[in-house]
């Protein structure tokens, strides 16, 4: 058995795993997605990832971004390697995409700010 | 001088949202943000999480308040930035607000204000750490500032002290980008972060917590060297043999927040000894007629969220304010609470839709929250647990209790047996 915490809410809730052949039994999860939560833990933890990356706009010298979805926990790192090579020389605006189906993971990389239209 | 309906102060979340709902029901609004952009601290809160309630998304900070400013772009409120308030004076039944910034002082008259000025961190100050002064003690704010606003990183190998959820957060983004953090020490037995934020900020990228842990000493003349730690006991005094000197360039400081009120305090609003915020009633209005607080002004909250909600409660109430006199009732609750918002009712205004935020003391267990009114028990709610890092509230209806002035109300925490 293995006990972890949920992250999909705040709830936070305290889950109990344990694999029966090829089913896993999930305990103290509030929600449907607790046990989504914990199974996918169990065979292919992914994460969402928040950072910034750099502009060429001395107001914004750095841009929020975030995937657009969870990618393998593994690629965590890759991830961040890609990312803190680009440079934004456009005013790009909240939603839109900076790096399409990053790692082959078919999840995006999106700016979470509209700072470099609006000014700051 | 221009008058107003509503003048909100603050242009974070809850001024937002509360300067939204105020223009909703006809009231005219001028809102006042000192910083040169609106969204307050979400501006920096670059993680994802926020909006879980609201728009039922995991939005980013800045993605879930400026979804609030475009809305406010398409109201007819008025707001400045860069604009300090420097002195509220009462005159009649109006305020008269002083303005400064780069266009000079100026004025404008209010029938009503919302503070919405936030909260600020304690600092290494309020946490009496011995040593030197040292470049390279910052709050987790602060660092937060440096890496997600200007892109510098302020630390190459750090400790963080305390387990607030912004150290905890500061602990992840700053491992992510490249830097080491030695790990995170609490003096408390527990955590003081959201469970949530253990794992997925620390556990996930095998930072270690030590709990009843703190710093004692730090080194360094211009730029800090390093600290030294040691355990604590229950009195959380360090124990002596248990220090340990780390070498790191940065302390990071996740000690706790405080609400913001010195503009209340210059209005001579009573504050609640427990949140540090003014004590309001279920309008969240203060105890100065026409001068209501929301946001974490009120008390910090731990999502953004429940700011939004209570926000538009005050801002709702402010445009709607009567100048009727107020009947009011104190919410007594046992000493299990750490605290309970608001503190006060008033039962000259809508009882039918009561909402109260509080915080248990203690790590407790499957518990009964109950409210008693004259002693007879009105109405029992059961949680699983109770965390006070976990914020919780409950909605009830008074309106059929027949309360009078001199009824008591009464919350309770109570073991399930």
């Amino acid at each position: 058995m293995k006990e972890l915490v949920c992250i999909v809410c705040p709830n936070g809730c305290r889950l109990q795993v344990s694999q029966k052949g090829e089913e896993f039994e999930v305990m103290g999860a509030k929600c449907p997605k607790g046990k989504e939560y914990a199974i996918n833990e169990m065979t292919d933890p992914r994460r969402s990832i928040a950072t910034t990356v750099r502009t060429i706009f001395k107001e914004c010298p750095v841009l929020p971004v975030r995937t657009k979805g969870d990618i393998p926990k593994d690629k965590i790192f890759a991830l961040m390697e890609i990312i803190n090579k680009i440079v934004i020389d456009k005013k790009i605006k909240r939603g839109d995409v900076i790096l399409p189906n990053v790692l082959d993971s078919g999840v995006d990389v999106i700016a979470t700010s509209s700072m470099l239209q609006n000014g700051r | 001088m221009n008058r107003y309906d509503v003048v909100v102060i603050g242009g974070g979340p809850a001024g937002v949202a509360a300067a939204d709902a105020a223009d909703k029901q006809g009231a005219s609004v001028f809102l006042i943000e000192r910083e040169a952009r609106l969204g307050g601290i979400l501006k920096q809160c670059i993680h994802d999480g926020f909006g879980l309630i609201r728009f039922k998304e995991k939005l980013s900070g800045p993605e879930y308040v400026e979804r609030y400013i475009d809305m406010l772009k398409e109201t007819k409120v008025e707001y400045v930035t860069l604009t300090f308030v420097c002195d509220i004076q009462k005159i009649d039944e109006k305020y008269i607000l002083s303005l400064v910034n780069r266009k000079g002082i100026s004025q404008i008259e209010a029938k009503t204000i919302v503070l919405a000025t936030g909260c600020r961190e304690r600092t290494a100050k309020q946490v009496f750490i011995q040593g030197t002064r040292p470049a390279g003690v910052f709050t987790a704010g602060t660092a937060q500032y440096h890496v997600n606003i200007l892109g510098k990183m302020p630390a190459k190998k750090c400790v963080i002290l305390g387990s607030g959820d912004i150290g905890l957060i500061m602990a992840r983004r700053l491992t992510l980008e490249g830097a080491e953090v030695e790990g995170v020490y609490e003096i408390k037995p527990s955590p003081s972060g959201l469970t949530r934020n253990i794992a997925q900020c620390l556990n996930d990228y095998d930072i270690p917590l030590y709990l009843s842990h703190t710093v004692t000493r730090v080194f360094g003349e211009d730029r800090l060297e390093a600290v030294e730690v040691a355990k604590v006991d229950e009195k959380m005094c360090p124990i002596k043999g248990t220090e340990r000197v780390i070498k790191c360039d940065a302390l990071i400081l996740s000690v706790g927040l405080i609400p913001e009120n010195e503009v209340a305090d210059s209005l001579d609003i009573p504050l609640d000894w427990r949140t540090k915020g003014a004590i309001v009633d279920q309008t969240l209005m203060t105890m100065r007629d026409g001068i209501f607080s929301c946001g974490n002004a009120l008390h910090v909250n731990d999502l953004v969220d429940y700011v939004s909600e209570g926000a538009e409660i005050a801002g709702e109430n402010a445009a709607l304010y009567s100048q009727k006199k107020r009947a009011l009732i104190d919410i007594e609750i046992d000493n299990r609470f750490l605290y309970i918002v608001p503190q006060k009712i008033d039962i000259n205004a809508p009882i039918d839709k009561i909402k109260v935020y509080f915080r248990s003391k203690d790590d407790l267990d499957d518990v009964n929250l109950s409210v008693y009114i004259d002693n007879r028990k009105f109405r029992t709610k059961r949680f699983s647990h109770l965390r006070p890092p976990e914020m919780e509230s409950m909605l009830f209806n008074l309106a059929n209790e027949n309360l009078s002035e001199q009824s008591k109300i009464k919350f309770c925490i109570e073991d399930r047996k």
